[in-house]
């Protein structure tokens, strides 16, 4: 049976401080608020003798004290099914086609935090398609690695080539839409297709949707990767978006703010949501992320890449000018990084990526020397470097659109450009590094 | 007892029962699902609880116990090669997820064969060693907790629940149990004299620690603080090592976890893992727990410096316990100063690197990393750790990227141990006129590095650009260090001190033939010997350190058919 309680004292958009007198919640509990014949989910989010503090998560216009307050002594749930496959969800698991709540068993989307000694070390490598990643900034099974765009850069033709390129009939792709535009949300529909679950919390959504939308499209994951065996890569696009909603609420709630506003937990309420990938000892399937952001004012040292910088497993950074050279996808290598690279791939492909970076880095070094003295000026060696890092954006990083590369090809493609170089510069290879090029 | 009025996160409010009078950080078992927290505030008949796990489902009304006793941990043989959680409660737990209100605190298991070293009738000395019980291969000394006369103690097997001592009028059992929060006591401190040796030669060489000193590694994410962390645990020679993986990634700790195990000790053959503890508190399991992994590990340290042990911890990362305070600070709505951060920063930054130190019998070094936001050294946590500890290594992110590792920036790092350890050092060889040469060839190289971006290489003049060149050959030949070859992830004291003579015999070389003949600086430089010199820390092992010798006398070859 449902009971609606009464007595709401005072709300603030999306709080509702809800008088418990004869009501006992628990922290965190799930409830419904009613009013004028709708019924909106809600969060236990603080509770005292007096007060319960309700958090809702969905639209609150129109709402007043006389709406009714549902209790259901659980915390909140979202169904899983493997009938989701190839078809786009909102924040509560409610089909975006028909708005109707998608029938499964109910799991709780706030989770335990994996036992350090259940997880397997990722090493088995994903890939992408595109040399940027495959060669230099391995993607793994188990990873998180998440991309750092800019403004202005079409981050979503990245996330879609990435999405369909990735997806195979052993891998399952998950993506979850966060805070994004109308017109962008309908452009991602639209492309991407087949072997993959979109959940979506649109820029218009409540915040508190948007905060929960990660958790929703991890608990889907989960269910396929630990309890099917699946290969699955969730990818969350925008990370920023949630960082923001997050703020909006905290401050709301009146919280000490961190730094930027931000609030002083988002480390940890991030890592609630980046450690959910991983793999799990004896489980066959896999939970790799591709969390996106947005920095702020290409800020890498804004507190949101920088607190995703030191929970993740990497980074791939975009590039504004890259874009405008027309270099795609515009990753700077440089700043990017894969961590768990190392242990995935064999040692010629380490020597092979570090020699690449180290010329490239040298490149830059160069490139930077040339604007100030002229081109003229430089030695011949540093002439050798301008053409390898010229031709290195251009063959290697450049991608055509659809293009997916096999690692071989990035092998060959890298090398090439090496072999532009004089021997005595490849520090990084071995002799038979070499002799791999001349042949 | 007490009853639960407010539960807001981690921070539980409690109406404290008449009669009850807790005190700040005694233990409490909070709810229906007795989690574990700390009394962290006290007001007239309310207590706040600061909780180590989860908090939802908790009720208002639910009930609250005190258990009469600070957070401790119970240490004693076996307690090496476990692994702990920030709460000292054993890993690991069964189960894929991390339950609640479960797990055990450490206990020592099964009988112990107890050797005494004093008799009864004797008077004995607070910390006095009483006798020992060894368990694979590691002596536990079984001190006195006071200065009194031994009134029975007798060498035999015992369990760990009945004593093996009675002194004056107290108990001694083969385990004690300290309180996290208080500190061992810091009489018989002395000078620090001896270097923790670390096989890495920027820090060995360069920038060295001493036992009982204290160090930090400041780096922004990317610049290989975790590798660095994880390569001195593995080579330094400290008799025990503690690692507090402290709100770090959980990936990096099961690589940690899997590593370790399987790591053999280079100074004794055995497992690494039998002379280490871990403390492993990802960044997902609860914040509070976090806050105290840090002190955890830094009592099991002290613990054996008091058995007469060097202990080294390495906690990583102490940026992530910074910010769990912040976390806890603010959700008790103090106040917060700059960035957020509790205005008791510094002084809890302070209490925990105080702790290091060399005494007359042990000694506790303490290596911390920090990762400060943007990776700017400016922030509170890197700006205050600085004050508080005596070496500096600073990571840098233009190294890194270029990937040169380790990526200690030789400009911005600096040691106050070299002074200390230097006659340590002498008797291997002519370290510090060969520390004082390198330093200055880096000193110097930093300004004409400058002038080189600017200007290009070309633009030098010959005799600058062969000190340049001597720059990038200290550099490339000696700073860098690669973890993952298996030759060159470690270098002996003896192997970094041939190394640096190599190098300033190249350098004596180089400037003897420019000065006599003027022949161009690239032609000198570019002899094939010199690859020779770049790989000899690769191709010329411990057991072959006489090689170097030979590689001296091929650069004398070399060069002095340049003077003919």
């Amino acid at each position: 049976m449902k009971e609606y309680y009464r007595g709401i004292e005072s709300l603030k958009e999306q709080l509702v401080f809800f008088k418990s007198s004869t009501i006992k919640p628990a922290f965190g509990e799930r409830v419904f608020v009613k009013w004028k014949g709708k019924e909106v989910p809600g969060r236990v989010i603080e509770i005292n003798e007096k007060l319960t503090l309700i958090e809702i998560l969905g639209d609150s216009s129109g709402i007043s004290r006389d709406a009714l307050v549902r209790f259901t002594g659980q915390m909140f749930t979202v169904p899983v099914s493997e009938e989701m496959v190839g078809k786009s969800f909102n924040a509560y698991g409610e089909e975006l086609k028909t708005g109707r709540k998608f029938i499964g068993r109910e799991v709780e989307v706030y989770r335990k935090p994996i036992n350090p000694f259940f997880r397997e070390y990722p090493k088995e490598p994903i890939v992408t398609g595109f040399s940027a990643i495959d060669g230099l900034n391995v993607l793994v099974k188990g990873q998180k690695l998440p991309i750092f765009a800019v403004s202005g850069v079409e981050t979503e033709d990245l996330v879609i080539n990435l999405v369909n390129s990735i997806q195979t009939e052993k891998t399952l792709t998950v993506l979850g839409i966060i805070g994004l535009k109308n017109e962008i949300v309908d452009y991602l529909l639209k492309r991407i297709s087949g072997n993959t679950i979109i959940f979506v919390a649109k820029a218009s959504d409540p915040p508190a949707a948007q905060v929960l939308l990660p958790r929703t499209t991890l608990t889907v994951a989960e269910f396929f990767a630990f309890e099917k065996g699946v290969d699955v890569v969730v990818v969350l696009f925008d990370m920023t978006n949630y960082c923001d909603s997050l703020r909006q609420i905290s401050s709301k709630r009146e919280e000490i703010p961190g730094r930027k506003g931000y609030p002083a937990y988002m480390y940890s309420d991030l890592a609630s949501i980046y450690e959910r990938a991983g793999l799990i000892k004896g489980k066959k399937g896999s939970l790799t992320m591709i969390p996106v952001l947005t920095m702020p004012d290409d800020d890498i040292t804004h507190p949101i890449p920088d607190l995703t910088g030191y929970i993740t497993e990497g980074q791939l950074v975009l590039d504004r000018k890259l874009h405008k050279q027309n270099v795609k996808p515009p990753i700077d290598i440089l700043l990017s990084l894969s961590r768990l690279m190392n242990d995935a791939v064999g040692p010629f492909h380490r020597r092979f990526a570090s020699q690449l970076y180290s010329a490239y880095a040298k490149f830059k070094t160069v490139e930077k020397l040339a604007s100030i003295i002229g081109e003229c000026e430089l030695g011949e060696v540093e002439r050798k470097y301008l053409e390898f890092g010229r031709r290195f954006l251009r063959e290697f990083i450049n991608q055509k659109e659809g293009e997916r590369r096999s690692l071989e090809k990035t092998f060959r493609i890298g090398l090439e450009l090496l072999s532009l170089l004089p021997e005595s510069e490849l520090t990084q290879l071995k002799k038979e590094d070499l002799k791999r090029l001349k042949r | 007892m007490g009853r639960i009025v407010k539960v807001s996160g981690p921070v539980v409010e409690v109406e404290i029962e008449k009669g009850e009078k807790p005190f700040l950080f005694k233990v409490a078992r909070v709810g229906n699902l007795s989690l574990t927290g700390e009394v962290v505030s006290i007001a007239k008949g309310r207590a706040t609880v600061q909780v180590y796990e989860r908090t939802e489902g908790l009720k208002v009304g639910e009930r609250v116990s005190f258990d009469g006793k600070m957070l401790s941990i119970i240490l004693g043989p076996g307690i090496l090669g476990k692994i702990l959680d920030g709460l000292g409660r054993v890993l690991p737990f069964s189960g894929e997820r991390i339950e609640r209100g479960r797990g055990r605190r450490f206990f020592p298991e099964g009988e112990f064969e107890f050797k005494a070293k004093v008799n009864a009738g004797e008077w004995v000395k607070e910390g006095q060693i009483l006798g020992f019980v060894e368990l694979k291969g590691f002596n536990y000394k079984i001190l006195s907790p006071v200065a009194a006369e031994v009134k029975e103690i007798k060498s035999g097997r015992v369990s760990p629940k009945e004593p093996v001592a009675r002194v004056g009028n107290r108990e001694v059992f083969v385990f004690e149990e300290r309180a996290v929060r208080i500190p061992s006591s810091f009489k018989n401190r002395v000078e620090v004299k001896e270097p923790l040796l670390t096989g890495q030669r920027i820090i060995d060489f360069l920038f060295p620690i001493a036992k009982g000193g204290s160090a930090s590694i400041p780096g922004g994410f990317g610049t290989g603080k975790t590798v660095l962390q994880q390569t001195l645990a593995k080579w330094c020679n400290a008799d025990v090592i503690v690692y507090i993986g402290c709100g770090e990634r959980g990936n990096e700790m099961t690589e940690i976890l899997k590593e370790f195990p399987k790591l053999k000790d280079p100074y004794t053959g055995r497992s690494l893992m039998e002379r280490t503890v871990l403390i492993a508190n990802t960044s997902d399991m609860p914040v509070s727990a976090r806050e105290s992994s840090i002190y955890l590990g830094i009592t099991v340290a002290e613990y054996f410096k008091d058995m007469g042990y060097s202990v080294a911890v390495m906690a990583d990362s102490t940026s992530r316990w910074a910010e769990a305070m912040r976390e806890i600070s603010g959700r008790m709505g103090e106040l917060p100063i700059e960035e957020g951060f509790p205005a008791s920063l510094s002084s809890k930054i302070a209490s925990i690197y105080e702790r290091a130190g060399a005494f007359l019998r042990g000694s506790v070094t303490i290596i911390g990393a920090v990762s400060p936001p943007g990776g700017d050294f400016s922030e509170p946590v890197t700006r205050h750790t600085k004050r508080f500890t005596g070496a500096f290594w600073a990571l840098d992110r233009e190294l890194a990227s270029s990937r040169f590792y380790p990526a200690v920036n030789p400009f911005n790092s600096y040691s106050r141990y070299a002074q200390f350890i230097k006659d340590w050092w002498n008797r291997l060889g002519d370290y510090e006129s060969l520390r004082n040469w390198m330093v200055e060839t880096l000193q110097e190289g930093e300004r004409l590095e400058k002038l080189v971006k600017l200007l290009g290489r070309e633009s030098l003049p010959e005799d600058q650009k062969l000190k340049y060149e001597e720059f990038n050959l200290i550099k490339e030949a000696f700073l860098r260090q690669n973890a993952f070859d298996p030759v060159d992830c470690y270098s002996s004291p003896k192997k970094q001190i041939l190394m640096a003579e190599v190098l300033r015999k190249v350098s004596n070389w180089w400037h003897k033939v420019f000065k006599k003949r003027g022949i161009p600086v690239d032609k000198i430089v570019s002899q094939p010997v010199i690859s020779k010199v770049l790989k000899m820390k690769m191709e010329v092992d411990e057991e072959h350190l006489e090689e170097f010798e030979e590689l001296k006398r091929e650069i004398a070859e070399v060069y002095e058919e340049f003077l003919r």
